[in-house]
């Protein structure tokens, strides 16, 4: 019964993956049109509106541009290793929504140490960064992912003990036990500072404005990525904005209550979870380009000083006064499993 | 028969990528295989079903620690002739070093398989509060104790790369917070041919 079943159950599994991967892949494209428009507006500029209604093919238009293009590998480039690069930060990009909940059992991967599993997975970004710039064997490149890497490893560790704040509350590494801790109150309004260095922490994992630096192209040209062309420049790409996407996501399981309305009574517990739940990413999203649109990039030392001299003190700060408050008032939650 | 199947794929590229880690020619592809071997162990911890040390082995190892060492090596300006008439006069160490860890290997892997009761029964409980449990009562003073040595060397090692040379120009960010307008902006109404210093004090 079970040997002839196996392939079926392969075949089931394969299934839910592309069910997740494709939107994804979609959202991902759609989110690139959707900077592009947004900061648009906010410039008082149209953006992108000529291909299809509203510019809605602008992005199918660019993926094939992309793709026509010639690869290049620079004489100078450890060639396996420039070519592994974009691959990796793709794929890392993809691997961590394994155990992203959409609603309530709703995951391709229900696990123990899914906290832990997303931090892993987003520590391990940096190597697409690093191999692309070292592979290039270019300055420019060189010196995007020099401060490239130096700046996700800073700013992983502030968002380690944001993550500490969440799971003292929680009591459990599961991500469905976290969003269901926060049936009563998501945990953006008790901890609300910890909600706002998480989200620039994130702004500074993504290398996004204002801490792109590693792509500051007034400086770099365009930072780790400058030798890469077409797909394996496309993938970079992909892979950043699948990025921005996680994150989000992140931010939204851990603080904003993951696929739980936000009021429990009709007509807001009527719409089904998973559509809050992408709300909540698009919502952070939209600050994501906002902020893109309205801060001026910071400069390194500056970058530097704000992670480890004021995130840094401050989150640790704030785990002894959660912990101290969960044990003043007896309320420390029990280990879940 | 899948779990299996993951045991030899792991075990397999963790000893390949270890033997790359010695044998391949450029330092940084070294390192890239010794963190393919940290990542593949891993994976080898997640069948033992201890996937919370897997994890922490890849924040920490491959999150952090290899990065630098990665980012180390990169910077270095490495002579690749040097670096292999260093392999060969290490060899015999090497080969003797060797030898002694997998002796030790064997003997501890033939105790326990000897002894069948060696692993711990599962309680039930997931290994993560498990560990955290024991951590946090029974070896709570070794632990504070870990946490102190690492307090003493960063401190140590912050000691000794930080140094004040003069004549560098170095932010103070409460002296640029305290800045006014007033302090550092002069309103003031050149006239052609006369610097705007001759006319201080009149606006």
């Amino acid at each position: 019964m079970m040997e002839n079943n196996w392939y079926i159950e392969l075949a089931w599994i394969v299934a839910k993956i592309l069910a997740v991967i494709v939107p994804l892949l979609i959202a991902v494209a759609y989110l690139t049109l959707a900077e592009r428009r947004v900061i648009g507006f906010m410039q008082l500029r149209k953006g992108p509106n000529v291909v299809g209604p509203f510019g809605l093919f602008q992005p199918f238009a660019d993926a094939l541009k992309l793709m026509a293009k010639e690869t290049i590998l620079p004489a100078g480039a450890d060639k396996t290793v420039f070519m592994i690069a974009p691959m990796l930060t793709f794929v890392l990009a993809l691997v961590a929504w394994a155990v992203i909940p959409f609603d309530a059992g709703m995951v391709l991967a229900d696990i123990n140490v899914g906290v832990l599993y997303l931090f892993a997975i987003s520590s391990l970004g940096v190597y697409g960064v690093i191999m692309a710039g070292w592979a290039s064997n270019s300055k420019y490149a060189f010196l995007g992912a020099l401060r490239s890497a130096a700046q996700m490893v800073s700013y992983e560790v502030s968002m380690g003990l944001v993550i500490i704040n969440v799971l003292v509350c929680v009591g459990s590494l599961n991500l469905s036990a976290i969003v269901e801790a926060q049936r009563d109150m998501w945990f953006a309004v008790p901890l609300f500072p910890m909600f706002a260095v998480f989200f620039i922490s994130t702004l500074a994992e993504t290398n996004r404005a204002p801490f792109d630096l590693p792509e500051g192209e007034s400086e770099l040209v365009a930072g780790y990525f400058v030798e890469y062309s077409s797909m394996s420049f496309a993938l970079f790409f992909l892979g950043e904005y699948a990025n921005m996407i996680l994150m989000s996501a992140i931010t939204t399981l851990l603080f904003l209550g993951g696929w739980l309305p936000p009021f429990d009574f009709a007509p807001f517990n009527l719409i089904p979870g998973p559509i809050w739940f992408i709300l909540k990413i698009c919502l952070l999203l939209f600050v994501f380009l906002w902020v893109r649109a309205t801060t001026p990039r910071y400069r390194y030392d500056q970058l530097m000083r704000l992670g480890w001299k004021v995130f840094l003190p401050f989150s640790l700060i704030y785990v002894v006064l959660t912990a101290g408050y969960l044990v003043a008032t007896d309320s420390l939650p029990g280990l879940i499993g | 028969m899948i779990s299996s199947f993951f045991f030899y794929l792991f075990a397999a590229v963790t000893c390949l990528s270890g033997l790359m880690v010695v044998t391949s020619r450029n330092p940084v592809h070294s390192v890239l295989f010794l963190i393919l071997a940290f990542f593949n162990a891993a994976g080898l911890f997640i069948l033992l079903q201890a996937e919370f040390l897997a994890m922490l082995l890849v924040v920490v190892y491959v999150g952090a620690v290899a990065v630098l060492f990665l980012f180390v090596v990169m910077m270095l300006d490495i002579n690749f002739v040097e670096l292999r008439e260093g392999f060969q006069k290490y060899r015999t160490l090497g080969i003797v070093i060797g030898i002694i860890l997998l002796a030790e290997l064997f003997t501890t892997f033939f105790q326990l398989a000897g002894d069948s009761g060696a692993l711990p029964e599962t309680t039930g409980v997931h290994n993560t509060a498990q560990l955290g449990r024991v951590l946090y009562t029974e070896y709570v003073y070794l632990f504070q104790l870990a946490g102190l040595i690492l307090l003493v060397a960063m401190i140590g090692a912050i000691a000794l790369t930080l140094r004040s040379r003069p004549g560098v120009k170095r932010q103070s960010i409460s002296d640029q917070n305290s800045r006014r307008r007033e302090d550092t902006v002069r309103l003031a109404k050149v006239r052609s041919g006369e610097g705007a210093e001759a006319k201080e004090g009149s606006h």
